[in-house]
């Protein structure tokens, strides 16, 4: 291992996606992310990529898409506005099965709405905030050293399926500061990109990057590749941590920062005899069911709390499926909920549950 | 006996699926010729569009990307930014350029980039039925204009290569026409100017091809052709706007 930096969030996610092996970086100013771009426009003409500062969110992600579909590892980023502006590449992307990865660094919404962190892109990210039957791989760090090494991990992961993968975190995430510790040399899965549009050389059939297929039965025969796609990587690429969940009466469940939160309620709650767990999911697509459903047989009941009016929640419940109450504790507009809240919200709980 | 008259090789031995009396068929040999008489059809990456040539990525041999509805220029962007030593160029209307891809196709002018577009203008939306298009000229009626384009309910319509010339990063712009012999010729020397232009390096470079619909305009063939030559080119007046003196 390397030494340790001190580093912003934004920062991180800009120099991991380089130590990757992305030369290619599109985007828009939108805060709170913009530092990723300024990192990018300063590094990538050093290393013989490009940075390009597009005149849209929907031309980045379309650079996107031309970058991807030309065989190169690249990426893109904004922050919820400028996401739901992207969500036209991503439909489209997700049907060529071109490999990229896009970072969400939420702000709070709808609309405008602000500028501090929340957690209200969720059902976009996950659900499929385009139109058509698409999934991307989402993953949602909650410390820089996690920022970091799943951001290189994005990389693999949208090459070795040929598919996008967003990084999510909340405008915490982009602007903290936290020591991290880089490695000499990243992992990086090496994909045939035969398929990419590079040129023929005169050499070989030519290639075609494309999301429209005319013919029903055509369409539906690409429609059950893309899903059987799915189905693979949802056994294979679901990560989430299990905290204290074994002995827990109730289980409290979030992503990203707001799961730090939980681990010093979890703390104060230990030293009041209260025995809570926590699930954190690391993966929102695919969702780690099994981890709720297993802990369900013994704990009383669940408490999902988010910087959301409740998205997560419906996932959380689905995994339940009803074997025990499962409830929601969220703020929004960027107010972060205090330890004293959670813990006061899970006594509630409790004692409703006569535990 | 000699070959007098073949096939491109950049153009593939398959049926075209245009309407007759269409010109995208012709402009496509064009471009294909194009890309053989300067040898580059295997490291060309052509993008096309959203309108009737949709799927021309059926049609030329070199590697093709589809992109979204406007979306052309900022697809050909990521690619040529990809692959700088690379000939990269998109095929796209007038919806699909003037109107839904306005922002990108002024931004890939204004940028330099090293990309050449082929930019058909019908005057009228296609693929869709025949919509005012925002070419669509004054009193043209279309199905979204059924009383005639009206200057004061529809404004008029864009002169797409006037407006591109003013950007400095625009290296090469003219407009052609395809309704004859002559012109056709003329076309294809400009597509050809407009693809070293960008092998120079010099910047963006664009062709404005004006072009038929008789099925949307309602027109023979031969009609639309005349069309072109008594209603377009008045309004849309052929020449070089930029880029004639480049040496390449």
């Amino acid at each position: 291992m390397g030494k340790k930096v001190l580093m912003k969030g934004n920062e991180v996610i800009a120099e991991a996606a380089i130590r990757a092996g992305c030369k290619h970086y599109f985007g828009y100013p939108i805060t709170p992310q913009s530092d990723i771009s300024h990192y990018m426009a300063k590094q990538l003409p050093l290393i013989g990529g490009a940075f390009v500062q597009a005149e849209s969110e929907i031309a980045a992600i379309n650079m996107l898409y031309g970058a991807a579909g030309a065989g190169a590892r690249a990426m893109t980023s904004s922050s919820s506005p400028g996401i739901s502006l992207k969500q036209e590449g991503i439909s489209y992307m997700s049907c060529a099965e071109l490999p990229a990865v896009v970072v969400n660094i939420v702000r709070c919404g709808p609309g405008l709405g602000g500028i501090l962190p929340a957690q209200g892109d969720y059902f976009q990210a996950v659900k499929g905030g385009g139109h058509g039957d698409y999934k991307m791989v989402v993953l949602a760090p909650a410390s820089l050293q996690e920022l970091y090494e799943l951001t290189v991990e994005a990389f693999n992961i949208a090459d070795k399926y040929r598919i996008l993968t967003m990084i999510m975190g909340d405008g915490n995430l982009g602007q903290m500061m936290e020591p991290i510790e880089f490695k000499d040399k990243e992992d990086i899965y090496e994909a045939n990109k035969s398929w990419a549009t590079t040129g023929t050389q005169m050499k070989r059939e030519h290639n075609t990057v494309t999301s429209i297929y005319i013919e029903a039965e055509v369409l539906e025969a690409h429609n059950n590749k893309l899903q059987s796609k799915y189905t693979e990587i949802a056994s294979k690429e679901v990560r989430v941590e299990e905290y204290n969940t074994e002995n827990a009466d109730i289980i409290v469940t979030a992503y990203g920062t707001v799961a730090r939160i939980l681990k010093n309620v979890i703390k104060n709650a230990a030293k009041e005899g209260i025995k809570v767990g926590l699930i954190r999911p690391i993966t929102l697509w695919p969702f780690p069911s099994e981890a709720f459903a297993r802990n369900a047989e013994h704990t009383k009941a669940f408490l999902s709390v988010e910087l959301s009016a409740g998205q997560m929640v419906e996932d959380v419940r689905l995994a339940v499926n009803g074997k025990k109450p499962v409830y929601f504790y969220g703020r929004t507009g960027g107010m972060i909920p205090t330890e004293n809240e959670i813990l006061k919200k899970i006594k509630d709980i409790l004692e409703k549950q006569g535990g | 006996m000699a070959v007098v008259f073949d096939r491109p090789h950049a153009l593939v031995d398959v049926s075209m699926h245009y309407c007759p009396g269409c010109t995208h068929g012709t402009i496509h040999r064009l471009v294909a010729e194009v890309l053989d008489e300067l040898g580059i059809e295997g490291t060309t990456i052509g993008v096309s569009p959203v309108g009737c040539a949709y799927n021309n990525y059926l049609y030329f041999n070199c590697d093709m990307q589809q992109a979204a509805h406007g979306r052309a220029p900022a697809v050909a962007t990521g690619i040529k930014r990809v692959h700088p030593d690379k000939t990269v160029f998109t095929y796209q209307g007038d919806g699909d350029l003037a109107a839904i891809g306005t922002a990108e196709i002024v931004h890939a002018a204004a940028r330099g980039e090293k990309i050449t577009t082929v930019f058909i203008n019908n005057a009228i939306y296609g693929m869709t039925s025949g919509q005012m298009a925002p070419t669509s000229l004054v009193g043209q009626v279309t199905t979204t204009s059924p009383y005639g384009r009206k200057p004061e309910l529809q404004g008029y319509p864009i002169k797409v290569s006037e407006m591109l010339s003013t950007l400095t990063g625009a290296a090469f712009v003219e407009r052609v026409s395809m309704h004859d012999i002559k012109n056709i010729r003329n076309a294809k020397k400009a597509i050809k100017k407009a693809f070293q232009v960008q092998q120079k390096g010099y910047g963006f470079s664009i062709v404005e091809v004006l072009s038929t619909c008789p099925t949307n305009w309602g027109k023979s063939p031969v009609e639309s052709l005349k069309l072109i030559e008594d209603k377009m080119i008045p309004y849309y007046p052929l020449g070089n706007f930029k880029g004639a003196d480049l040496e390449v």
